[in-house]
């Protein structure tokens, strides 16, 4: 059902844990619903020097956090604004139809930290105009099977 | 790797005697029940001796035994056809919410097409309860559909009593004894049960075939509609290497239950104290006592189902989970739900269920590796630092 690669990521995720002193943090999702993202970021001169995450959820929520890790480490933070969840889905071989939302996810978290960074900092991002913080979490799809 | 098999609830390998008793009936004796000439006759003896031995090994003349494709369809069979057969005595059905998805939906089909359906609440164990039970009936009331073992929490219901309420009311009684089968000593008439299903692959028979007890004078409609098979009650050339080896895994079933019981007891009484002493933040689900012999079920709080069936798989153990990503669904199984166990505690669900050929070292390797992927797991998630205080 997964990619190689999202079973790499999943059993070998990189990037976890937590940055003291974070420059900013993001976090996104619903208990409920079975998974929340949490992204840490550090800054400098505009460009993300670390990022870190904590996920609770799927392997796929944490094989897409682990890799949005990756993709983002080393951006400025305008170009990591432009990063989408489809991107996510792509340096993971794909997904899932049922668990595209872990991408979308991964996307939110990262917005919501850089968000967070530019709130305590009194900054403005091209790339977070009209941005609106408050969750809009993506849902599964249903189909259901028992034994 | 070793792997390890823990998912028997979920299906059973076939075993080697059940096999070798079906595999005749691909190739020699492949005739056709219904035909006249020696071939027919062969597969229609062997079709009658293995309906008798099924049906003895619940206490019912053979003739109240009728093979379906499954459980699913002895379900469906049940309560469609009781339902529809009865309409002169009323239009309500009492079952409850932790039932099989086999029937589950057929009550809400049921519900669509105009009959009324009571869904009884269970308590944290996932039992009913006997007076909420008996206070729902009322006088459009024409069965109680209830099941035995549930297939995830493992919860046994008081079929008997159930069956004496049933009776007492004039109520027709059907249960759903799919992961009863061979797990717990069965009686039609000790449990005064009026329908029941069966599924073979349960029991280390075959997928794909399946029984319905109907015991004599029960007014039931067909499902399966055609030629004159099953008595003219369920249509369709029966499967007879899928019978054969039902019969074959009954009957094996039936010998060795008590042995198995004592095995399976223990392993699961061992599986899950060695998680809940060896995991914090752990908790199991379902009857301590009255469940199933060889289910455990357990909830790990922080992290999610389906991340620790993947971690499980990489160490080569096979479970299920009833977590809202391992069903693809938005919530967390029904039944677990029904417990009244919290969606965040019930994402974090596994189910462990032990068979026949599992080892006590299975079960310590079992133990060992959860206490790894679940450590694992945790120091991912940002649920945990928050309990834990470390940030
Ligand atoms: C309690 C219960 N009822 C019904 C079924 C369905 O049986 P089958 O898979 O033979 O259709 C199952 C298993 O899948 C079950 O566990």
């Amino acid at each position: 059902m997964y990619t190689d690669i999202v079973m790499d990521h999943f059993m070998n995720p990189r990037n976890v844990g937590e940055i003291e002193n974070a420059d900013g943090i993001g976090e996104v999702g619903n208990i409920k619903c079975g998974d929340i993202m949490r992204i840490y970021i550090k800054v400098e001169n505009d460009v993300i020097e670390d990022i870190k995450f904590k996920t609770f959820g799927c392997g796929s929520a944490i094989a897409a956090s682990s890799v949005a890790t990756e993709i983002i480490m080393g951006m400025t933070v305008e170009d990591a604004l432009k990063v989408t969840n489809k991107q996510v889905i792509d340096a993971l071989g794909g997904l899932p139809p049922v668990k595209i939302h872990c991408s979308v996810l991964a996307e939110q978290a990262l917005k919501a930290a850089i968000y967070d960074y530019a709130t305590k900092n009194n900054l403005e991002f091209e790339g977070l105009k009209g941005y609106n913080p408050v969750e809009d979490h993506d849902h599964h799809d249903v189909v259901d099977i028992e034994f | 790797m070793k792997r390890i098999y823990m998912d028997y609830s979920a299906t059973t390998p076939v075993k080697q005697e059940v096999l070798d008793a079906m595999l005749p009936y691909f190739t020699e004796h492949f005739g056709n029940a219904s035909s006249i000439h020696g071939y027919g006759q062969d597969a229609k003896k062997a079709l009658e001796a293995s309906r008798a031995t099924i049906a003895g090994t619940i206490g019912a003349p053979a003739d109240t035994f009728y093979f379906t494709g499954g459980g699913s369809e002895a379900d469906n069979w049940a309560l469609k056809g009781v339902m529809k057969a009865n309409k002169n005595k009323g239009n309500h059905l009492i079952t409850c919410k932790i039932e099989h998805h086999g029937i589950l939906h057929t009550c809400e089909t049921l519900e669509k097409e105009g009959f009324e359906v009571t869904y009884l609440d269970v308590d944290s164990e996932g039992m009913i309860s006997l007076e909420t039970l008996e206070a729902a009936i009322k006088p459009s009331t024409v069965m109680i559909s209830i099941m035995f073992v549930n297939n995830e929490i493992g919860t046994m219901q008081p079929i008997a009593e159930i069956g004496k309420i049933a009776r007492k009311h004039g109520l027709i009684f059907h249960t759903d004894a799919v992961q009863a089968l061979g797990n717990v000593r069965i009686n039609v008439d000790e449990l005064n049960v009026d329908l029941m299903s069966f599924s073979a692959h349960k029991i280390y028979g075959p997928k794909g075939i399946g029984g319905l007890y109907i015991r004599k004078g029960i007014k039931i409609q067909n499902l399966i509609e055609g030629g004159a098979q099953e008595r003219k009650r369920r249509a369709g050339t029966e499967n007879l290497p899928g019978v054969v080896g039902f019969a074959k895994a009954a009957e094996i079933a039936n010998e060795n239950l008590d042995a198995h019981i004592e095995k399976l007891t223990y392993l699961r009484d061992r599986l899950v104290k060695g998680i809940l002493e060896s995991v914090e933040y752990s908790k199991s689900n379902g009857h301590p006592t009255l469940r199933h012999p060889g289910n455990v079920n357990v909830c790990f709080e922080f992290i999610e189902g389906e991340a620790l069936l993947l971690s499980l798989n990489a160490k080569g153990i096979a479970g299920s989970s009833g977590s809202a990503c391992t069903s693809g669904s938005l919530d967390p199984s029904h039944v677990l739900m029904s417990i009244g166990l919290p969606h965040e505690i019930a994402h974090g669900s596994l189910r462990l269920s032990l068979g026949d050929f599992n080892t006590e070292e299975e079960v310590d390797y079992a133990v060992e590796s959860l206490v790894e992927v679940v450590h694992k797991l945790r120091m991912m998630s940002p649920l945990y630092d928050k309990v834990k205080g470390g940030k």
